[in-house]
């Protein structure tokens, strides 16, 4: 890892400095200040860090391809004889983008613009006109197309899904991750045939870390989202554990299914909704296909939230567009092996999250009055002392711990 | 839907019936009045949103699945009593539907839509355009969808998808 960055204080305008609390509280300006984006594309999306690509079963054929995005970059993920490659989508002459498609089939990547042709592992092929014509124009004598080829990123396959770096010093992906967030992912994906149900993406107008924060913060789940509350998916009174991991980096939650069920806590929780009766429970039925009864959320810095919440399986892609926005772009997913009643829950369940869904659009309306609020008021702070001022993990979901943790590690790598 | 060429021309006063069913259902969902808007689907409806890329991919994903008219109710309630979201005003613009009469007596129908929303500090944005597919059956002397699907053009929602399609 890169030692962390020295303040830039010339950029510090008044009251742009972290609070001297610490990481208990998180200063409003960091989610609308651009200079600060950029440095984070650059250094997260752009650094040392894997980002989610892709499956492997979107890519069925030698010649298969996506687009995709890590950070800003948008990047091409294709399959050869010799297995899976990433390339940058952008040609190396004058920079234009080369799929202008979300996928396909193609047997080599040839750039729209001047047609500069490349094999699907990024090398050079064809520069029309490079001899001139009738002796005139044409590429200089020394020009070497071994040096002209796609910039092809480091790829790391595990469990059926890919992922790609920029960088040549990042540790391999299952050291990136630590090893209990290993095993969590390894739950998930322990290499079973997977099969892609669908898409969904929305545009939301909050900066992208509001949206790691949201993904991290099970106290907001337990209080926000009566779906989850009533039916008792996640609430206050689970078997909870909430787990910073490597720093901070990631995080690893998870929770013990409990059941619509009455204790002395549901009192406290005022969406905890009495009268709400589902005429379709298999928006809520979990079948326990894993064995454990839990329920996981796990974050895989910086690119991606993995969750299983009952039986919807989904990769949420979080991909920054601008200081303000950000996209999640959703892939859902089960197994090959699934039976009908399986296929069928992952289709129903699928109304409880996504850009529609009754729990998540919650999460989508509530960032977007966080962005105009952290805009409005920049000076604000953040309170995030929920569960203690230290970044130890907690077997609670009335913790800000993951909050917490997220902006020490982030204080470190920014040098904020 | 079944081939085109196997549809018969709809007779006037059903092609009248049906554009006035179009309407009054965007009326419902347009008012957030979610209670209204179950009563326009058959008991073993089907009811889905999603893309041109999954519908083009056979993908069973969908941003809204609704399979029966049981979890269209559920979902007029949540809307209507427990989830938390900002108020909006919508206005469906729905075009002439294309339909025939299939051989099995049901409607078949192409219709394309636009929905703008206005939310509550903002003007007026579109925030899907697509094509229904439609089929709609005779119920109790009106017209029911047994099957609506809204394909949508976007690449993306904007934000979040709250009132019906």
């Amino acid at each position: 890892m890169e030692q962390a960055q020295a303040i830039d204080t010339t950029r510090l305008r008044g009251g742009q400095r972290w609070p001297e609390e610490g990481f208990t509280r998180v200063p409003s300006w960091i989610y609308a200040d651009e200079n600060l984006y950029r440095r984070e594309l650059d250094r997260f999306f752009g650094g040392d860090a894997w980002c989610f690509v892709g499956f492997e079963c979107e890519l069925p054929r030698v010649g298969s391809f996506r687009r995709t995005w890590m950070g800003e970059r948008q990047v091409v993920v294709v399959r050869d004889e010799d297995g899976i490659n990433v390339v940058e989508n952008r040609c190396a002459h004058r920079n234009a983008a080369i799929c202008w498609k979300n996928a396909g089939e193609v047997k080599e990547l040839t750039c729209p613009y001047h047609q500069w042709s490349y094999s699907l592992k990024g090398e050079l092929q064809g520069v029309p006109l490079r001899r001139g014509v009738h002796g005139q124009g044409g590429m200089p004598a020394d020009f070497d197309p071994g040096r002209h080829g796609l910039r092809k990123l480091r790829v790391a396959v595990r469990g059926g899904t890919i992922w790609a770096t920029f960088s040549d010093t990042a540790p391999a992906f299952a050291d990136y991750c630590g090893a209990e967030l290993t095993a969590r992912f390894d739950r998930i994906f322990p290499g079973k045939p997977l099969r892609v149900t669908g898409y969904s993406r929305q545009l939301i107008p909050s900066n992208w870390k509001l949206y790691l924060e949201n993904s991290r913060d099970p106290y907001h789940a337990t209080l926000l989202h009566t779906f989850f509350i009533t039916f008792g998916l996640f609430r206050a009174d689970n078997e909870h554990l909430t787990s910073p991991v490597q720093g901070g980096r990631h995080s690893s939650n998870y929770a013990i299914s409990a059941g619509r069920k009455v204790t002395s806590e549901t009192a406290q929780m005022k969406r905890f909704s009495h009268g709400l009766q589902l005429r379709d429970m298999e928006l809520v039925g979990h079948r326990d296909e894993f064995g454990d009864r839990q329920n996981t959320a796990l974050q895989i810095f910086p690119s991606v939230f993995i969750q299983q919440h009952a039986n919807v399986l989904a990769i949420r892609h979080i991909i920054p567009r601008g200081v303000d926005k950000v996209e999640l772009s959703w892939t859902f997913f089960g197994y090959e092996d699934d039976d009908a009643q399986l296929r069928r829950l992952r289709c129903k369940q699928a109304n409880l999250v996504g850009p529609g869904g009754v729990v998540s659009l919650e999460d989508s309306e509530l960032l977007k009055q966080l962005q105009t609020n952290v805009r409005g008021y920049p000076e604000s702070t953040a309170f995030v002392e929920m569960g203690g001022t230290d970044v130890k993990t907690q077997y609670s979901m009335a913790t800000e711990v993951g909050i917490r943790a997220f902006y020490d590690f982030y204080r470190r790598e920014m040098g904020v | 839907m079944t081939e085109e060429t196997a549809l018969k021309p709809l007779p006037i006063e059903l092609r009248l019936a049906l554009s006035d069913m179009f309407e009054r259902y965007g009326e419902a969902v347009d008012d957030g009045e979610f209670q209204r808007w179950p009563e326009f689907f058959t008991d073993d409806c089907l009811y889905r949103v999603t893309s041109r890329e999954n519908h083009a991919a056979g993908l069973s994903h969908a941003d809204l699945h609704c399979e029966g008219l049981a979890m269209v109710r559920d979902r007029a309630d949540a809307l209507s009593d427990s989830t938390v979201y900002e108020p909006r005003a919508m206005r469906h613009i729905i075009a002439m539907p294309r339909a025939g009469l299939a051989a099995g007596g049901w409607i078949e129908a192409r219709t394309n839509f636009l929905v703008v929303e206005a939310l509550s500090d903002d003007d007026p944005q579109v925030c899907m355009s697509g094509i229904y597919l439609d089929v709609v059956v005779p119920q109790a002397g009106d017209l029911r969808f047994r099957q609506r699907l809204c394909v949508y053009d976007n690449y993306r929602i904007r934000t979040s998808l709250v009132h019906p399609v």
